[in-house]
């Protein structure tokens, strides 16, 4: 065959880009089935107690309905801890709990089916700081931090809190259900989510079916974000056991009220420091706790409030550090997977206290910095020894130098000083994020991956999905050079439970790093089987082909599941964001002016694609800082709807300067490290840095106009040098 | 009810106050045009109505009666916006893409930044962070069909 261009580095075309932009692509309510049921969730409205009594006001012919007692398996949403139950027996811990379950072929008679429930109520906790039920305690010691705090010139204490975020895919939750007739009654679910095996598992579960019975297919999926990895397998669940009973297909595809309302969210988390610092800057001690809201169940709450934990010191080393996280309970729909994963809300806290640290040494932000920053040959707070992927001083000192972040802080601050009061201001931050599962979690995981010999080239099979990031097209990159073969010779299989291994859930920034790199170890094995013959010529003369791998992880990887200490991660990402706000000195409203942001990924396999996750990621970022206010009332969200939860639109999105460092890791294919996450982890406490450089001392977000008023108050209060 | 879809005289037999997105996508078939909120916020449903970008979720067929209504299915494939959005990362997920793509034909030959920002101000994209999306029309506008356009 011939030898093709290099498609690793370049921006070759995204395999289903095509569909895309033509509206031939089928996401979950494209589709339609013959003998189609709709389906309707009935869910509590009451935040805790026990359900007394269910009451269909309507004529039941023509409508299937199920609750917990058609469940043939187990009623749970089978994930970590198996404390969710798929559709509430008798007690209620959240407004929006699923409860019964209709179908009918008609939607107008669906939505009219009037079901009363009667409950009988306790009273409900949503004060996570009072909360007797924890999900997860996390504790990572390093060194001594009496003997840290005792080394130290001045201790800075500081509280910082986040809200929740709304994932916001544009394409809300969906999935449709198609039953097995006859007797071996096996399901599929096609739909809309990121991580097919997970749905798979849980259907086993909750179906008390064998894996041969169930199988999950991936539709084209309108973004996740977090937000399609474990909410997928309840609504899977709903529309299974429909499908079951009635026999029939059934639709599950949630209005976008719905899925706010019911839907995992971020974590909201108060994060407390105290940090002991020398008079040059040095970092001594460094005490972290963390208190992450986990709403009403389980769900990911545990390895969310571990990445956050991990990452809880920021990019810093310090020889004295104890950083003790709990995720705990309360009586709101539950929290889940959100792009960072935990990350975004400990390194808001850690980035906004490092200027408050730097402010009170008279030391500007990034001085701090650049004598605090991890360095190749540095320890973690984990312990883990850094290596030369480690980039933290490039990325700070090439975002300085690009945006001239010194000179304008200064200039911002004379222009500010002339007018009155200070409305504009800049800030930065430093930030990191580990790709892949957390510690040990890879080697649990032993994804696989599969490539096929076609008569064109190579199949990709695996479980990863592409949901708006480029899967498919930075895979067949990577096996495409592996090879030595043209992009478009190789395909991409559909993530199809039935045709595809498990290669892990399309999460942790790890499909390019750690599902790429299984996929380019099977690439490396078809090369050598076939010697110098073509596909077509191997497959004439052995027959078919198929090279599955597993998961290896690299020899120098070690971690203690424990006592949390080790390597956390394969290899960690590095980026320093810088933000210029201007705050509207009528309406209070903050807004990002410029956008600026330095990433070391690694090896950049696709630059648009790396590109993309950058400036989307950032944007996702500054919303969290500034916009999006989900309003809990009487634990629900009171603006679950898109009129009054608002995410950034071209006009709250400043032009982003992009720069992108390939600071290579020796066991990611070609040298990539993880890309997807980062970029969220660091606008917000940019954006508050760059407040607090206007005047605005804010350790909150969202910085929504009211509390940046607030803060003017409160300062104006404080302060008689203010001029007016 | 008559319409003009896509170029074609179009005949529907439904409730006049159903919703054109629904008419689209169940009636006629064309399932390009994409539901993300339902009240008109979002412009994931975004269509060409007499050539005006409008959110086919807010407007009941009566409205459409007797109009010329185009949707991403109408540009065929081949329109330099298609073209630009795959090539330079404009399409992410590919769910806001339908509208927003229809949004920017609205835009007219080569937009300002600030007519860009403003004219989509109404589609929201959740991938992307916009600025991928302005290199596309940016680059459309220069290619020579777009020109003729």
């Amino acid at each position: 065959m011939r030898r093709a261009a290099r498609a690793v580095g370049r921006n070759v075309l995204r395999k289903e880009g095509a569909d895309k932009v033509t509206g031939r692509a089928r996401y979950i309510d494209d589709l339609t089935f013959p003998g189609l049921l709709h389906a309707r969730t009935i869910r509590s409205t009451i935040p805790a107690g026990e359900i007394a009594g269910v009451r269909c006001n309507f004529g039941t012919a023509g409508f299937t309905i199920v609750d917990a007692r058609d469940i043939a398996g187990r009623n749970i949403v089978a994930l970590i801890d198996d404390d969710q139950p798929c559709l509430a027996e008798r007690a209620v811990r959240h407004v929006a709990e699923p409860i019964l379950l209709l179908a009918h072929a008609d939607r107008e008679r669906l939505l009219s089916a009037d079901v009363q429930i009667e409950y009988r109520p306790t009273t409900p906790n949503f004060d996570p700081q009072v909360s007797s039920t924890s999900f997860k305690i996390v504790r990572i010691d390093k060194g001594d931090l009496d003997a840290g705090f005792a080394a130290a010139d001045l201790v800075v204490d500081g509280e910082y809190r986040v809200g929740h975020q709304e994932q916001l895919y544009i394409e809300p939750n969906g999935v449709i259900a198609v039953p097995e007739q006859g007797r071996g009654r096996g399901i599929t679910v096609y739909g809309s989510m990121q991580c097919p095996y997970y749905v798979h598992r849980a259907l086993m579960v909750l179906l008390d079916l064998p894996a041969d019975k169930v199988r999950v297919i991936q539709t084209e999926t309108g973004g996740g974000f977090g937000g399609k990895e474990e909410y997928p397998s309840m609504i899977a669940g709903h529309a299974a056991l429909l499908a079951r009973k009635a026999g029939r297909p059934v639709k599950l595809v949630y209005d976008r009220v719905e899925d706010m309302l019911a839907t995992t969210k971020r974590h909201p988390a108060i994060i407390r420091h105290r940090t002991g610092v020398m008079r040059d800057g040095t970092l001594t001690a460094m005490e972290i706790d963390a208190l992450f809201d986990g709403g009403a169940y389980a769900t990911l709450s545990a390895v969310v409030l571990s990445r956050g934990m991990i990452h809880a010191s920021g990019p810093y080393r310090c020889d004295h550090v104890c950083i003790r996280g709990n995720a705990v309970m309360t009586n709101t729909p539950p929290n889940g997977a959100f792009r960072g994963f935990g990350a975004p809300q400990t390194q808001f806290a850690v980035e906004v206290h490092m200027d408050r640290i730097a402010e009170r040494l008279g030391m500007d932000p990034v001085r701090i910095r650049e004598i605090n920053a991890l360095r190749p040959g540095d320890t973690t707070a984990t312990g883990q020894r850094l290596g030369k992927d480690c980039s933290a001083i490039a990325v700070l000192r090439a975002a300085v130098a690009r945006t001239d972040f010194n000179r304008r802080r200064r200039a911002v601050v004379r222009t500010a000083s002339r007018q009155q009061p200070a409305l504009r201001g800049i800030g930065l931050s430093l930030f990191f994020h580990g790709s892949g599962f957390t510690g040990s979690g890879e080697v649990k995981l032993a994804s696989k991956a599969s490539l096929a010999l076609t008569e064109r080239g190579a199949r990709i099979l695996v479980a990863s999905t592409e949901i708006g990031q480029g899967t498919r097209t930075m895979h067949a990159q990577i096996v495409a050079d592996t090879l030595g073969w043209p992009y478009e010779r190789i395909e991409v299989n559909a993530a199809d439970t039935g045709e595809v291994p498990d290669s892990g859930p399309t999460v942790a920034s790890r499909t390019c790093m750690v599902v790429g790199r299984i996929l380019q170890r099977c690439a490396e094995d078809m090369r050598a089987r076939l010697g110098g013959l073509s596909p077509r010529q191997y497959l004439r003369k052995h027959g078919p082909l198929v090279i599955t791998k597993q998961y290896e992880q690299p020899s120098d990887i070690t971690w203690d599941d424990d006592r949390y200490r080790g390597d956390a991660y394969g290899s960690y990402g590095w980026a320093c964001a810088v933000v210029e706000v201007e705050v509207d000195r009528d309406t209070w409203q903050a807004s990002p002016v410029a956008f600026a942001t330095v990433h070391d990924i690694g090896r950049v396999i696709h630059p648009i694609l790396a590109q993309g996750q950058i400036e989307g990621g950032s944007a996702q970022g500054l919303g969290y800082a500034l916009l999006e206010h989900v309003v809990m009332r009487d634990g629900a969200m009171a603006n679950s709807q898109l009129t009054n939860y608002l995410i950034p639109t071209t006009r709250d999105t400043p032009a982003m300067d992009v720069v992108m460092l390939e600071n290579p890791y020796a066991h990611g294919p070609f040298g990539a490290k993880g890309v997807g996450e980062m970029p969220i982890d660091g606008p917000a406490p940019a954006v508050i840095n760059a407040l607090r450089h206007a005047g605005f001392d804010l350790r909150e977000i969202p910085a929504t106009p009211e509390k940046i008023m607030k803060a003017q108050i409160s300062s104006l209060k404080s302060s008689v040098t203010l001029e007016t | 009810m008559y319409f003009t879809l896509n170029g074609k005289r179009t005949r529907i037999d439904a409730h006049p106050m159903k919703r054109l997105l629904d008419v689209l996508r169940e009636e006629c078939g064309l399932t390009g045009t994409k539901e993300g909120c339902g009240e008109g916020e979002c412009g994931a449903c975004t269509v060409l109505v007499n050539g005006l970008p409008v959110n086919a979720c807010l407007i009941p067929l009566a409205h459409a009666a007797r109009t010329r209504v185009t949707t991403i299915e109408g540009l065929g494939g081949r329109h330099p916006l298609q073209r630009a959005f795959v090539e330079l990362g404009g399409a992410q997920c590919g769910i806001c893409t339908p509208g927003m793509i229809l949004a920017a034909v609205a835009l007219g030959p080569r937009p300002s930044l600030d007519r860009m920002r403003t004219g989509l101000a109404g589609n929201l994209c959740r991938c992307t962070g916009y600025s991928a999306i302005y290199k596309s029309i940016r680059k459309a506008s220069g290619s020579k069909a777009m020109r003729k356009a």
